[in-house]
This record gives C-alpha cells, sequence and structure tokens, in this order.
C-alpha cells in the first residue's frame, strides 16, 4: 500500500502479470505461424537438395525415354503450358466479363445474390467432381473426346472463380466518382467501362489471371480422365517439339506426370521425381511471386 | 513535322473508326457480358446436371443406349450403398458398392486436420492481425499465401517420401501411409485458407471494440479472447467449414498419403481410403455403362452435395455478419 502511495504510476501486480501474459500469447501465436511455415520451407529446400542431381538445362529440354529412367520432362512441361495457355483463353475472357457483370451491371437483388452463391459453390466444388464433369460433359456429352481442349475446357470452368472473384474486386476498388465523371460526359454505360474502369483495374484483373495460372498449372485430378496420358511419343527438336500437341491430341502434364512416376512406374530414379516435384514448385511460387509483385506495384502505384 | 502529322491524323482516324465498330456493337458486347455473368450458375448447374446423368442408370436401373431405346440394366441397392463397409466392385461373383467405409475414411482424415489446422491456423491469424506489425506481417502473409499455391499432388508427393519414413521412424509402424499421414498434409494444405479468411473476420472488428477493451484494462490476450474472438466469431466458424470444405475435396494428396485401402479406421495409423480418392483411383479402369462407372458418379454426386451444404452454410453465416453490421 505504502509503495503505491510513494509512486502512483509504478505497475500494480495486475497490469504485471497482463504484461507477462500478453508476452506469453504473442510468443505463443507466433511460434505458431512459424510452425506452419518452417516444415513447408524445410520440405522444399530438400525437395531441391534430393533433386538437384537430376536439376539441368537437359533435364528440362528432353523428353522422358526409357520409361522415363532417363531423359527429361519437356513433353509434361509443355503439355501443362499449353493446358494453362488454352484454358486461360477460355477462362479469362469470360470470367473478365462476369466480374464486370457483377461490379457494373448487377442490381442488388437475389438474381446477384444468386450468382455470388454459385460463384462461391463454383470454388467449393471438389476437383475430382469438376473431372467427372469434364469426362460427362465434354468428353462424352459433347463428344470432344479424351483430349487437350477437353480438359483445358474443364480446368477453365475450376479456375473460373478466382478471376471473376479478384476481378469484382478490382473493379470496386475503382471509386464511382470516375465512372459519374464519365457519364456526365455523355458516355454510354460500355463506353465507360472499356475507357475508364477497365484501364484503371487491369492491374488487379491481371492478378487474378496470374493466379488463375498458378492454379491451372498444378491441378491433376480434372485432367485424370480428360486428356493427360502418361507418354505419347512427340519429337526432340524443332517445330514439333515447340507445339507437340493439336487440341485434338491427348497431352503429358507435369502434374500427371508426376503422380504417375511417384506411385505407378517402377525403377524411375529417386532424382527425377523429386526434380520434377522441385520444377512444379518452382514454377507456381514464380508465378505467385509475380502475382504478389504486381499487387504491391499497384499499391505503389494508386492514384487515388 | 509535315510528314509525321498524317501518320498521327490516321492514326486517330483509325482509332475512331475501332472505336465506333466497338460502340456500335454495344448491345451485343452488353448481352455477353449479362451471358458471362450468368455463366457461373450455368456452370454450377451444368456440373450438378451432368455427374447426375452418368450417376442416374444406377438409380433408375434405365439406361439409354441410343436411338431412343433404353434397357434395363442392374439397380444400385441404396441401402447398401450408404451402409455397407464393402467396397468390391469388381468382384467377379457379387460386386459390392457400399460407401460407409469411405465415408470414414473421408471423415477420418478431414477431422484429424482440422484438430491440427484449427488451432494453428487460428493462432497464426490472430498473430498476423493483431501482433505483427509493418513488413513482417507482409512477408507472414506472402509466406502462408505461397502455402496455399503448392500443387495438391507436391503435397501428395510431400506425403509419400517425406513424412512416410519419418512416421515409420517415430512411430515404429511398418508402412507410414495412414490417417495421421494424411491428416497432417491435409492440415498444412488447409491452414492458408483458415488463415486468411479468420484474419479478415478479425480485421472486420472495428477498432473502437479493440480501444474499448484495452480501456477496461485487459490487456491484449484477453482483448483477444473476451472481445475478438466473440466479435469475430461467425467469420471464424466459416473459415473452419471452408477448411472442412478443403480437407472433404482434396483428391490427388490423399490419394498418395492414405495408404489407399478400404477399411474402417480404428486409429489414427489405420490405412483407410477417401470418396475423392477412390474416383480418381478407379474411374480409369471402370466400363462406361458399367455398374462400377455409374456407381463412382454418384459417389461424385454424394461429394457435390456435401460441398453445396458446406459452402452454402459459410456463405450464410459470412452473410450475417454483413447483415448485422449494416443495422
Amino acid at each position: 500500500m505504502s509503495s503505491e502511495l510513494n509512486n502512483p504510476f509504478a505497475s500494480t501486480e495486475q497490469e504485471h502479470r497482463g504484461k507477462k501474459v500478453e508476452l506469453l500469447v504473442k510468443s505463443c501465436t507466433l511460434a505458431m505461424t512459424w510452425l506452419l511455415i518452417i516444415p513447408v520451407l524445410a520440405i522444399i529446400i530438400f525437395l531441391v537438395y534430393k533433386a538437384w542431381p537430376a536439376l539441368s538445362i537437359e533435364f528440362l529440354l528432353d523428353n522422358p525415354e526409357k520409361k522415363m529412367t532417363a531423359g527429361g520432362i519437356w513433353g509434361p512441361l509443355i503439355g501443362t503450358f499449353f493446358l494453362v495457355l488454352v484454358s486461360l483463353i477460355i477462362a479469362a475472357p469470360t470470367g473478365i466479363l462476369a466480374g464486370v457483370y457483377l461490379n457494373e451491371f448487377a442490381r442488388d437483388n437475389w438474381v446477384t445474390r444468386f450468382i455470388n452463391l454459385a460463384v462461391v459453390n463454383l470454388a467449393g466444388v471438389p476437383s475430382i467432381v469438376h473431372g467427372l464433369f469434364g469426362l460427362g460433359a465434354f468428353v462424352y456429352f459433347l463428344g470432344m473426346d479424351r483430349c487437350l481442349l477437353a480438359a483445358s475446357c474443364t480446368v477453365a470452368v475450376m479456375t473460373l472463380p478466382v478471376i471473376i472473384t479478384s476481378t469484382k474486386e478490382a473493379l470496386a476498388s475503382v471509386p464511382m466518382s470516375f465512372r459519374v465523371a464519365c457519364w456526365n460526359m455523355g458516355a454510354t454505360k460500355w463506353q465507360t467501362i472499356r475507357t475508364i474502369v477497365l484501364p484503371n483495374s487491369i492491374s488487379g484483373i491481371l492478378t487474378g489471371v496470374i493466379l488463375q495460372v498458378a492454379r491451372a498449372a498444378g491441378e491433376t485430378a480434372p485432367i485424370l480422365f480428360t486428356g493427360a496420358m502418361i507418354s505419347s511419343r512427340i519429337a526432340d527438336s524443332g517445330w514439333d517439339a515447340m507445339v507437340p500437341y493439336g487440341l485434338e491430341d491427348r497431352f503429358m502434364a507435369l502434374s500427371y506426370h508426376l503422380y504417375i512416376i511417384s506411385t505407378q512406374w517402377q525403377n524411375v530414379p529417386e532424382s527425377f521425381k523429386f526434380g520434377t516435384a522441385a520444377v512444379m514448385i518452382g514454377l507456381v511460387i514464380a508465378v505467385n511471386s509475380l502475382s504478389i509483385g504486381f499487387r504491391i506495384y499497384l499499391r505503389a502505384r494508386k492514384k487515388w | 513535322m509535315s510528314e509525321t502529322t498524317p501518320t498521327v491524323d490516321s492514326d486517330f482516324s483509325l482509332r475512331r473508326g475501332i472505336q465506333k465498330v466497338v460502340d456500335f456493337m454495344e448491345p451485343a458486347i452488353v448481352g455477353l457480358i449479362y451471358l458471362c455473368g450468368w455463366s457461373a450458375i450455368i456452370f454450377v448447374m451444368a456440373i450438378f446436371f451432368f455427374v447426375f446423368k452418368e450417376s442416374l442408370p444406377a438409380i433408375t436401373g434405365i439406361e439409354e443406349i441410343g436411338g431412343g431405346v433404353d434397357a434395363e440394366v442392374e439397380k444400385l441397392d441404396l441401402v447398401e450403398f450408404t451402409t455397407s463397409p464393402k467396397w468390391i466392385p469388381e468382384s467377379a461373383k457379387k460386386p459390392t458398392f457400399g460407401i460407409l467405409a469411405l465415408m470414414l475414411g473421408t471423415l477420418s482424415v478431414t477431422v484429424l486436420s482440422m484438430v491440427i489446422a484449427v488451432p494453428l491456423g487460428l493462432g497464426a491469424a490472430v498473430y498476423v492481425s493483431e501482433f505483427a506489425k509493418g513488413k513482417s506481417r507482409e512477408i507472414l502473409k506472402v509466406l502462408i499465401e505461397l502455402l496455399a499455391a503448392i500443387p495438391s499432388v507436391v503435397w501428395g508427393f510431400i506425403g509419400l517420401v517425406v513424412m512416410n519414413p519419418m512416421i515409420v521412424d517415430v512411430t515404429g509402424e511398418p508402412v507410414g501411409l495412414n490417417i495421421l499421414n494424411a491428416g497432417i498434409v491435409l492440415a498444412l494444405m488447409s491452414v492458408p485458407i483458415i488463415v486468411s479468411v479468420s484474419e479478415d473476420a478479425l480485421r472486420a472488428v472495428p477498432d473502437s471494440f479493440r480501444e474499448a477493451g484495452i480501456a477496461l484494462g485487459a490487456n491484449r490476450w484477453e482483448m483477444v479472447y473476451k472481445v475478438l474472438f466473440p466479435a469475430a466469431k461467425n467469420g471464424l466458424l466459416a473459415a473452419v467449414l471452408l477448411g472442412i470444405g478443403r480437407g472433404i475435396g482434396e483428391t490427388m494428396a490423399v490419394l498418395m498419403c492414405t495408404g489407399h485401402s478400404v477399411n474402417m479406421p480404428t486409429s489414427i495409423f489405420d490405412p483407410v481410403r477417401t470418396l475423392t480418392a477412390t474416383i480418381a483411383a478407379e474411374l480409369g479402369e471402370a466400363v462406361r455403362g458399367d455398374m462400377h462407372y455409374h456407381t463412382l458418379f454418384l459417389i461424385g454426386v454424394v461429394l457435390f452435395v456435401f460441398a453445396f451444404v458446406i459452402n452454402l452454410t459459410a456463405d450464410l453465416i459470412v452473410k450475417g455478419i454483413k447483415v448485422q453490421e449494416n443495422e
């Protein structure tokens, strides 16, 4: 009692304990956060370490040979590239226009709520069910047979919500006053969108498109039954090696390749499996870093 | 100067020309925008329709063979489908299609992953939203986002070649592909979504709540525990639900990590098989039009319905928050 009288600003017992609890909780939650991140970083380093003997330019540029025991991963790599490209060509315009609709045209009524719900659900449908849908709708019903186009369509439907959501957010961040000013100049709704809204939100839209790329490149389940194949003979050099698959062809893909060589095939050198996994992680991290970089640049540059 | 002016002019008129064409097409473009806007609904309905359509002959016993001719096929015993733990689709004598063991497989893996992921995810969300500042906050968020980017087949590979020997070493089990392995992998996969959604929920609590808590003499932990958690509880619940949804729907990772044997789980060291993994592993071998084929699509319908219910609930909960905020 007397000490409190001597110094009225000294911390009480309770405050003292509070500080201790606060420190404890802060370090606990920090430890939890790192507990999530450190193992994954360690695993990635381990993967790259194990993959090191295989990683070379030849590994990337050679085709798999002798039942995957020699050569490289060029075929699957270029297959994934085309899968992503075709799915992007389908999903990007559809998703961006859907985002435009939701942010610029849709009124706040039950239809819009229904559409938003559908977007959320489309993102939540299990990837294997997307694969079943692709098989039922594109491969059998539309008669595409198992091919690059059917797989790309399936992946496009699956990644559509990513583009819709990020486009919507990007458009919503353009201030209303920009649009009002444009309308006052006599511009129509579409003119306003084309000349004011889209140019001002292009970076945000691109962020979503890049995320779609990362997602599409990693997916396995939707392409299992819609067109991926274990190995196909493709040319080793020249134009045919650059564009080995037509839309009607079955194709190799990196994710499917990794699945097969790590579960089904014997005698594949360990460094090849680790090499394929490391290349996939490398690709996805590179693409995501691009998207994160875009976002930071965007925030720094924002004019309003 | 006089040479360049015309080119600028013609360029300008060309642009005007394009603009005129584009503006002339406005009604068509607006129509296209409406169509794309509705695409999400169209696709969700199409997914249900086509997956259901392929599974239908197993329920009705009528298969269309083309040319408008129908054929009677064997009907699936729906009671057996939902209650039998036996999944023996390729048996020559009597194929049995019971998904109880598969459902329990999915359930056990998902529950274990949530037991690991929810506390860790909430802890990380609290740290990122309440304690971390500036640069370190940004870096942590980026790292967690990168966790979400690792493809599921790579997670499966990690479970197969990294976790598998590790579990064998630590527990002395003969094989490390079991519920524990898949649960840990799935936990790491679903943590990013839990962290990001619950962090959003915590951020959405107005600062005045925090200030009031601190002003009443609460320390930071009491403030988080007694003020933020109750205020953000709907968002946190939605985060957990979305994590569960992710767990139920995950395919490749659980296919590679669970050991893939049909089994009623009794301990976390048992190998199991999940609904998703069964479709992924068996659809390649099933003959189209076969009972096995239709049943796999029916499992797809079951998964679709699970996912739909979970997402709908999560969405309603989040919407509930928004309504409250508006009031």
